[in-house]
């Protein structure tokens, strides 16, 4: 019972005098080292030990022999990040520093982020693009590094804009290009990169235009090929609403597109007014002779 | 016989109230500074935040207990396939760390414009712990700067990065 006790109370009472540890001793760590890169810790003392290096990043842990150097190869200890360094005797003393593991400087990895996948051409900072810029072993690059961003369009225009990395990230906006189709647009940085690709499509119907004619006894109307404001033949299926008033009466019609073009018969009704529309977009208005 | 149970008790009673007595970190964030197009919304920004320091919590118990799968909730991509590694090393060494936050002081520093990333930047009072086969080997005081990227998952914000920056 007693032993029980005084076992508890000793296992209390060596968790509550652990050491404050303090940098150095007869330990010698690096401050820092890149990623991956060879290094080596010396300790001081002698007999066996364990030396220890801890983080989030990752865990290692070798027998040592006290007072001598231990090395760690290429590769050996990669995640940046802050790392714990402890050496441990046989006596149970302690020695402890730390470490901090930097990335790579090189970049290795461009994580791209482009949005939309798709959208109207000629659109004012339509598209935009973000990078992270990590090292071969998954570390964000931290250091301010220039990335291009390119958008080539279909016809093979192409804008371009450098913008340098903070805190590892850079992102810029760019205008979507006036020629429906596909746009790669490209990430590059210290000879890395990454494409995405973007489709474009025609915007809004722009000079929406229709012309009347009799046919019998209605009104055939016919829109020329619809366009966007940049040429860009507005795809089929779209709809295009024709709407006749006449005498305080009024009918509408919707029409797909077929073909680039919108044609419908309607009532010829003599003084009535005749207007067409895509969505939002107006076209021009006839008023039918009596 | 009853004294040993009366010990227990007292140290079971003690354990309680020390980790009942833990203290909450002190968080203290810094007012956003954003370059980019999109604005960042208050209550966006707060839960990104909020999501984020709890991650702290699950990494803690994740490294303590040696269990990859408490990193689930919180953790995604590289940091979530950094950490889970580190837990298989502990494993296998027969260790554990115990990783304490005091103080955080965090800034959002970068919003993507398609709003699929936060970035911020947090400068962290922790107290790290290593233990062998349980038995404690050290215990260091840290003071350290972060760089953590988030992404949105379909709840919370998710940790995709997280990596300590030297200063």
């Amino acid at each position: 019972m007693k032993a029980a006790r005084a076992s508890l109370l000793a296992g209390a009472a060596a968790f509550m005098a652990l050491p404050a540890f303090a940098q150095g001793g007869g330990l010698t760590v690096p401050k820092t080292i890149e990623a991956g890169a060879a290094f080596s810790i010396q300790s001081s003392g002698s007999g066996k030990g364990s030396l220890y290096i801890v983080g989030i990043g990752q865990a290692l842990k070798r027998d040592i022999q006290l007072g001598e150097t231990t090395w760690f190869p290429v590769g050996s200890l990669y995640n940046a990040g802050h790392y714990m360094v402890v050496v441990t005797g046989d006596g149970g003393a302690a020695e402890s520093g730390s470490l901090d593991v930097v990335p790579e400087s090189k970049p290795a990895d461009l994580s791209f982020l482009a949005r939309p996948s798709r959208l109207p051409v000629g659109l004012h900072d339509g598209i935009t693009g973000a990078v992270y810029v990590f090292d071969a072993y998954k570390n964000l690059i931290p250091a301010s590094m220039p990335v291009e961003f390119a958008l080539a369009g279909p016809s093979g225009e192409t804008q371009s804009r450098t913008v340098n990395t903070r805190y590892g990230v850079a992102w810029t906006a760019l205008d979507s290009t006036p020629k429906q189709g596909t746009d790669k647009f490209v990430a590059r940085s210290g000879g890395v990169s990454s494409e995405r690709v973007i489709g474009q499509v025609p915007g809004d119907p722009c000079g929406l235009k229709m012309s009347a004619a009799p046919a019998g006894k209605d009104v055939r109307l016919q829109t020329d090929p619809v366009r966007d404001c940049s040429g860009n033949a507005v795809p089929d299926g779209t709809i295009v609403t024709f709407t006749e008033a006449y005498n305080g009466a009024q009918s509408t019609v919707d029409v797909p597109l077929k073909r680039g073009i919108a044609q419908v018969e309607m009532p010829a009704h003599p003084g009535a007014t005749i207007t067409v529309a895509s969505g939002v977009i107006l076209g021009n208005q006839i008023r039918w002779g009596r | 016989m009853r004294v040993l149970k009366a010990s227990l008790l007292l140290l079971a009673v003690a354990a309680t109230a020390a980790t009942m007595a833990v203290a909450q970190p002190t968080v203290r964030v810094e007012p956003a500074h954003l370059e980019t197009q999109r604005p960042l919304a208050d209550e966006t920004a707060k839960a990104a935040i909020r999501d984020y320091l709890e991650s702290w919590q699950s990494m803690d118990a994740a490294l303590e207990q040696n269990r990859p799968d408490l990193l689930d909730a919180d953790f995604v991509g590289d940091a979530r396939d950094k950490l889970s590694e580190t837990i298989q090393e502990q494993a296998k060494l027969g260790i554990r760390t115990h990783y304490e936050d005091r103080a955080h002081d965090v800034q959002i520093v970068f919003y993507s414009p398609e709003g699929l990333s936060i970035e911020l930047i947090d400068t962290v009072d922790y107290d790290t712990q290593l233990l062998d086969h349980d038995k404690p080997q050290a215990k260091q005081q840290v003071h350290a700067r972060y760089i953590v990227v988030l992404t949105p998952a379909e709840l919370r914000w998710r940790v995709r990065v997280l990596q300590a920056q030297t200063e």
